[in-house]
């Protein structure tokens, strides 16, 4: 018997796992994974600190509306991460603050 | 031969997707542009083709009528009656009444037979997942089916990591096949909690309460109203009997008061709720979880209808019975003109693209020719009127906020700075508290945070009109046109968008 876990329920059967890293760590990640869904499974929930008070947020609304799950995506900021793919070999980090310099909405990089 | 007119569907969940098929059936060339990298919506969110899952069904609801819809969009792709443009998000939608000399290779004079102007619209979309550049799709007319997202009303602890939408957690499970923790409460109001319960209990989550403001009084009330609709009914008690099986304690009549946790959620207090909706002092427990699944209903995406200069009727887009907005050749469907369900937006949808296939053809359609959608339209908007009755968020949920919660999510706009706003200074709608406080102006647009803010300006929700769908990059703002698809047609395919 199996563990129920949303892989089994859906009798996933996907290619096998890559690896990204999260601030430095390696882990491992299941292709078609997004960056969210890749942290999750690794028990990471938050990923980016607020600009004023500094406090930690993740994935809220899940559909790329909120843009609380902003991340650092091999140097690239702001990123999405309910969003984006996992890659192979992604460098994801921690986005701090605005991620350097960003004013806001409308503007990127 | 006249080339076939074309027709952009924007959004490919129930309601587009259905649009799409009715006009392709009927001689239309369709474009179906969504963000999502499948078709499916949020209804019918499938996992990403790579996960190899084998077993789809095993997350859904209604698998039939999504079979239908994935193999009817299959067979007119290929059929090259459809074009499905997959990760296109679209921040902007244009009337153009002439395409400008040589941007259109495909057609360079703009013009149709006659010398007519046939495209008259220019959808414009930044290709996903980095949305850094921006690409034009032309067409005689527009459906806009952009559906909708979750309202969430804050309460202390409400940004923590591991609160998360009810329908975020949902995408999450049926894109992604993974879930946020091991012990989730799922809260709130509305009728996407039960699925959202049901949802997280099967695959693998414990449950810990379903936390459900409305109560058996509501329901009472309204009996007559939704016994008029035995289907959804029984579609009510399968959840029920499933959150049975699997355990999930139901507290109705019930909220959450606040989460606790100090980098992310550890607990949640909730409490029960007396009849004008206010907390019941001394009924508070708290409930360790590590995940809090939240939702207070939801609100349509109307950008790119207001973008068209629309009618908008309150959070709304305005359609007449044939779903044609007031803006000639924009029709709108599903969640975008108002909240109720996967079926009323399959139906919609389906009367949408029967209507434009007509008129885009120069006929007036005949109603009676979708009679059958029109009826399961009318049923599907009492349903969801009734429903919208019972599912209420408690009257005074605003009592709850501590003066440093966070109203604002982006820009950290604290209840104290609103309640100033509105006190002190004499803001009566969202526009002035935006303006005075900043909530609203972040990232998400007010997105989150419009409802919140309504409530506590003592206000009606209205739609925030917003310059664009997304946020567009500045160098794409910067060049006055898109580059455009290379080949052209809405129906021609669509390559290395640069
Ligand atoms: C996160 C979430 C999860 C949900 N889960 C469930 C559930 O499990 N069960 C249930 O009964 N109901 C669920 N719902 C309710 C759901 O909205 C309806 O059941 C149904 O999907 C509505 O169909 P629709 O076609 O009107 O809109 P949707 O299904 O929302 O489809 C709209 C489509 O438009 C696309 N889109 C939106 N804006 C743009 C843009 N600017 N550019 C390009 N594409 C765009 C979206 O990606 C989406 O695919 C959920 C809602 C949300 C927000
Ligand atoms: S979680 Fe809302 S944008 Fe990613």
């Amino acid at each position: 018997m199996s563990k129920r876990t949303p892989l089994n329920l859906a009798g996933a059967r996907p290619g096998p796992p890559h690896t990204v890293t999260f601030d430095g760590r390696e882990i491992p990640a299941l292709p078609g994974q997004t960056v969210a869904a890749a942290l999750w499974t690794a028990g990471v929930v938050s990923w980016r600190t607020t600009r004023h008070r500094g406090e930690p947020r993740g994935v809220f609304c899940g559909i790329g509306v909120c843009f609380d799950c902003l991340v650092e995506v091999n140097g690239r900021i702001n990123q999405r991460a309910c969003l984006v793919p996992a890659a192979p070999g992604d460098e994801i980090r921690t986005q701090d603050g605005d991620g350097h310099g960003v004013d806001g909405p409308g503007e990127r990089r | 031969m006249s080339p076939a007119p074309t027709l952009a569907v924007v959004g490919a969940g129930p309601a587009g997707l259905s649009a799409a098929l009715a006009a392709a059936l009927r001689g239309v060339r369709v474009t179906l542009l969504d963000s999502a990298a499948q078709a499916g919506g949020q209804f019918y969110r499938q996992p990403a083709e790579a996960l190899g899952a084998r077993h789809p069904k095993a997350l859904h609801h209604q698998w039939r009528t999504w079979e239908r819809l994935r193999d009817g969009l299959a067979q007119q792709v290929s059929a090259g009656r459809v074009q499905h443009m997959t990760e296109r998000h679209v921040w902007f939608v244009e009337r153009v009444g002439e395409v400008p000399e040589g941007r259109d290779p495909g057609n360079p004079d703009g013009r149709g037979p006659g010398g007519s102007d046939r495209r008259h619209f220019a959808v414009h979309a930044l290709p996903g997942p980095e949305q850094e550049d921006s690409v034009a799709v032309y067409a005689d007319a527009v459906v806009l089916a952009t559906g909708g997202y979750e309202k969430v009303l804050p309460f202390p602890g409400w940004t923590l990591p591991g609160v998360l939408t009810a329908g975020g957690a949902q995408a999450m499970l049926k894109g992604g096949l993974v879930l946020p923790g091991r012990t989730a409460v799922v809260a709130g109001a509305g009728p996407l909690l039960m699925p959202v319960a049901v949802g997280l209990a099967a695959a693998g989550a414990e449950v810990a309460a379903l936390v459900e403001a409305a109560g058996p009084s509501h329901f009472a009330g309204r009996s007559a109203a939704l016994a008029a609709h035995p289907d959804k009914l029984a579609e009510g008690v399968g959840y029920l009997a499933q959150l049975l099986r699997h355990r999930v304690p139901l507290a109705a009549r019930h909220t959450v008061v606040e989460a606790h946790g100090k980098d992310s959620v550890e607990a949640v207090t909730i409490a029960a709720l007396d009849p004008a909706g206010r907390v019941r002092p001394g009924t508070e427990r708290r409930i360790a979880c590590d995940t809090l699944a939240v939702g207070h209903g939801m609100l349509p995406h109307t950008d790119l209808a207001e973008g068209l200069g629309c009618r908008v009727d309150g959070v709304n887009v305005a359609v007449d019975a044939e779903q044609r907005t007031d803006v000639p050749g924009v029709w709108a469907a599903g969640e975008t003109i108002g909240i109720g369900g996967a079926a009323l937006s399959l139906a919609e949808g389906h009367i949408a693209g029967r209507s434009a296939a007509a008129r885009l053809r120069g006929a007036a359609p005949d109603p009676r020719t979708w009679a059958a959608a029109a009826k399961s339209r009318t049923r599907a908007r009492k349903f969801a009127a009734a429903l919208a009755a019972v599912y209420v968020p408690p009257a005074h949920w605003a009592e709850q906020l501590r003066d440093d919660t966070l109203v604002c999510r982006c820009e950290e706009v604290p209840a104290s700075a609103v309640r100033e706003a509105v006190e002190e200074l004499g803001a009566t709608d969202a526009r002035s508290v935006k303006l005075l406080t900043r909530a609203g102006m972040g990232w998400c647009q007010g997105r989150m945070c419009s409802a919140a803010v309504a409530g506590l300006a003592g206000c009606e929700e209205r739609s925030a009109r917003r310059p664009f769908a997304r946020p567009v990059p500045l160098g794409v703002l910067a060049r006055a046109t898109d580059e455009q698809a290379p080949e052209g047609g809405p129906a021609d395919d669509e390559q290395n968008p640069s």
